[in-house]
């Protein structure tokens, strides 16, 4: 009995420690993106990794989604005899949820991997000690551009996929399934409000600032060489998508 | 044995006198006679990693301006050593002092400062990958110094020459030999002008002749600038016939530390055992 109380409360204070550590690294990570020198250029180049190179398959994946949105929303509208409402169904899952979430999880897959691989490698190969001693602060130099950069491009991607998610949606809908142009567009604008937008927003954001998060952190701790990478990043990936779908959770039961 | 450093004691490697030629005397009692109050000193130092005592009761003087060697057996507490006269590690008890200050009551703000006197060659390099050579030892000048890109220029070449590496600016470092490398490092730890270099096993891993061509620069470099260098190294019996002072780390705990000359004349059996090499001794590893 004594030993699962032992065990209990030692999980739970790693747990604890886990959380403060956590908590520590985003904050002077944050708190070093307001302090000069502000590296405007490696920011740039966050944002263009983050966010130009992530353009085509976020692209891609919300042509896909806007398309799927419309074949199955027509499926079950027609038994109601609202297929008007196509042009409404697409746009409000596409701006509160599908948007901001599936954006989300496509970065991560390929620009958060990335971020923890490359900051595993110069821990294990003792580059982020070299910083410390060179007396660079590593945090400075290697997260907060892609905290910034994260919370940049991740919400300018949500609303490219939002807006070619809902092309993609029309092309089908009224390209292949009839529904009226004017109907598409008309109904969606009717029944958008700022609201719907703010709170896409809202929430691209927060998962812009978990990507940089977790995937800094794992990639920051990696340990053991060339397998604590692969393990850094696996975990990553797999913690903020989690993560990810967890917090939208919330925020939509915040935000509703 | 001329071809030595002052200070060292030659133990009868002659063909290390023909290796580092350019490491002839250039006047102990000029060495000596300047301010001998020690540059860092670690007062009582013990720290525990990962549930296990790694330094113990470690006190220790780093003179100025002159070539300290810290050797022992692998996992003995070298390394720690050196993270801690860099503050990289932080002692649970004890003070390390560097000119007169304990750096561990420094904020990190003043730390940098410190570091900033500071040059650090690691055992790999740690060289960013993604940059070419170039950006590498140019790296501290852009990032900590508001110096223009001609003076940039200017300074990382004359650095690059000064390593024996004055063409290979725009190589990656995955192009270049595990020497090489180890010579971008030490340019890059050199850039800035420190006071002191640390060095943590310079040469691992790298074969005679590369090793030794290496100690020869280390050697050639610290004659042109009489910097305070330490270094941990495993260079058994090669360094003595170059290194002013020697410290020998026993299981966390410094077994013997001193001027070269003195240490190898030590009847303690463990250093006489480390510095033969032989292995029979107190360490028995068979």
């Amino acid at each position: 009995m004594i030993r699962i109380v032992e065990r209990i409360g030692t999980r739970t204070l790693r747990g604890v420690n886990l959380l403060g550590d956590t908590g520590l690294f985003l904050l002077e990570s944050v708190a070093y993106c307001f302090v000069p020198p502000y590296r405007l250029r490696k920011i740039v180049e966050q944002i263009h990794f983050i966010g130009f190179k992530s353009l085509f398959v976020i692209v891609l994946t919300a042509a896909f989604t806007g398309m799927v949105l419309a074949i199955q929303g027509i499926h079950t509208l027609r038994k109601f005899g609202s297929e008007g409402l196509i042009g409404t169904i697409v746009a409000l899952s596409l701006i509160r949820e599908l948007g901001p979430v599936l954006t989300a999880l496509m970065v991560i897959g390929r620009a958060g991997s990335a971020m923890t691989a490359e900051i595993g490698i110069l821990r294990i190969s003792g580059v982020i000690m070299a910083l410390d001693a060179m007396a660079i602060e590593p945090k400075k130099f290697l997260v907060s551009p892609r905290l910034v950069g994260s919370v940049v491009a991740v919400p300018l991607l949500t609303a490219i996929f939002i807006v070619v998610g809902i092309l993609g949606g029309g092309v089908i809908a009224v390209g292949l399934l009839g529904v009226n142009a004017a109907e598409y567009t008309g109904r969606m604008v009717q029944s958008v409000v700022f609201a719907d937008i703010a709170g896409g927003f809202c929430k691209s954001f927060a998962f812009a600032i978990l990507i940089g998060w977790v995937c800094t952190w794992k990639g920051y701790n990696t340990q053991r060489g060339a397998k604590g990478v692969g393990n850094a990043t696996t975990s990553a990936v797999v913690a903020a998508s989690v993560l990810v779908l967890v917090s939208d959770y919330i925020l939509t039961s915040v935000l509703l | 044995m001329s071809e030595i450093l002052p200070g060292c004691a030659p133990i009868g490697l002659e063909v290390m006198s023909e290796i580092l030629p350019g490491c002839a005397p250039i006047g102990l009692e000029s060495i000596r006679n300047q301010d001998s109050s020690p540059i860092i000193r670690l007062v009582g130092v013990e720290t525990t990693l990962l549930g296990q005592k790694v330094l113990d009761g470690v006190t220790l003087d780093i003179p100025p301006r002159q070539i300290t060697v810290i050797i022992g057996l692998s996992g003995a507490g070298k390394s720690v050593i050196l993270r801690h006269m860099i503050g990289l590690t932080r002692p649970d008890r004890g003070q390390v002092l560097v000119d007169g200050v304990d750096i561990n009551l420094l904020s990190r703000k003043g730390l940098y400062a410190l570091r900033d006197r500071f040059g650090v060659m690691f055992q790999t390099g740690a060289l960013f990958e993604s940059m070419t050579v170039f950006d590498n030892v140019a790296f501290p000048l852009r990032e900590k110094t508001k110096s223009g890109e001609g003076e940039i220029r200017e300074k990382v070449t004359q650095v690059l020459a000064l390593v024996g590496l004055p063409d290979t600016g725009g190589k990656y470092p995955d192009e270049l030999s595990g020497g090489m490398v180890r010579r971008v490092a030490l340019a890059r730890a050199m850039v800035m002008d420190p006071e002191i270099i640390f060095f943590d096993e310079p040469t691992t891993g790298l074969d005679p002749i590369i090793r030794n061509s290496i100690l020869k620069l280390l050697c050639d470099t610290w004659r042109e600038f009489s910097f305070t260098m330490v270094m941990v190294s495993h260079d058994i019996p090669e360094i003595f016939n170059w290194c002013h002072n020697l410290v020998v780390v026993r299981a966390g705990k410094i077994a013997a530390a001193g001027p070269t000359a003195s240490i190898l004349a030590s009847e303690d059996p463990f250093v006489q055992q480390l510095v033969t090499g032989d292995f029979a001794g107190p360490v028995s590893l068979l």
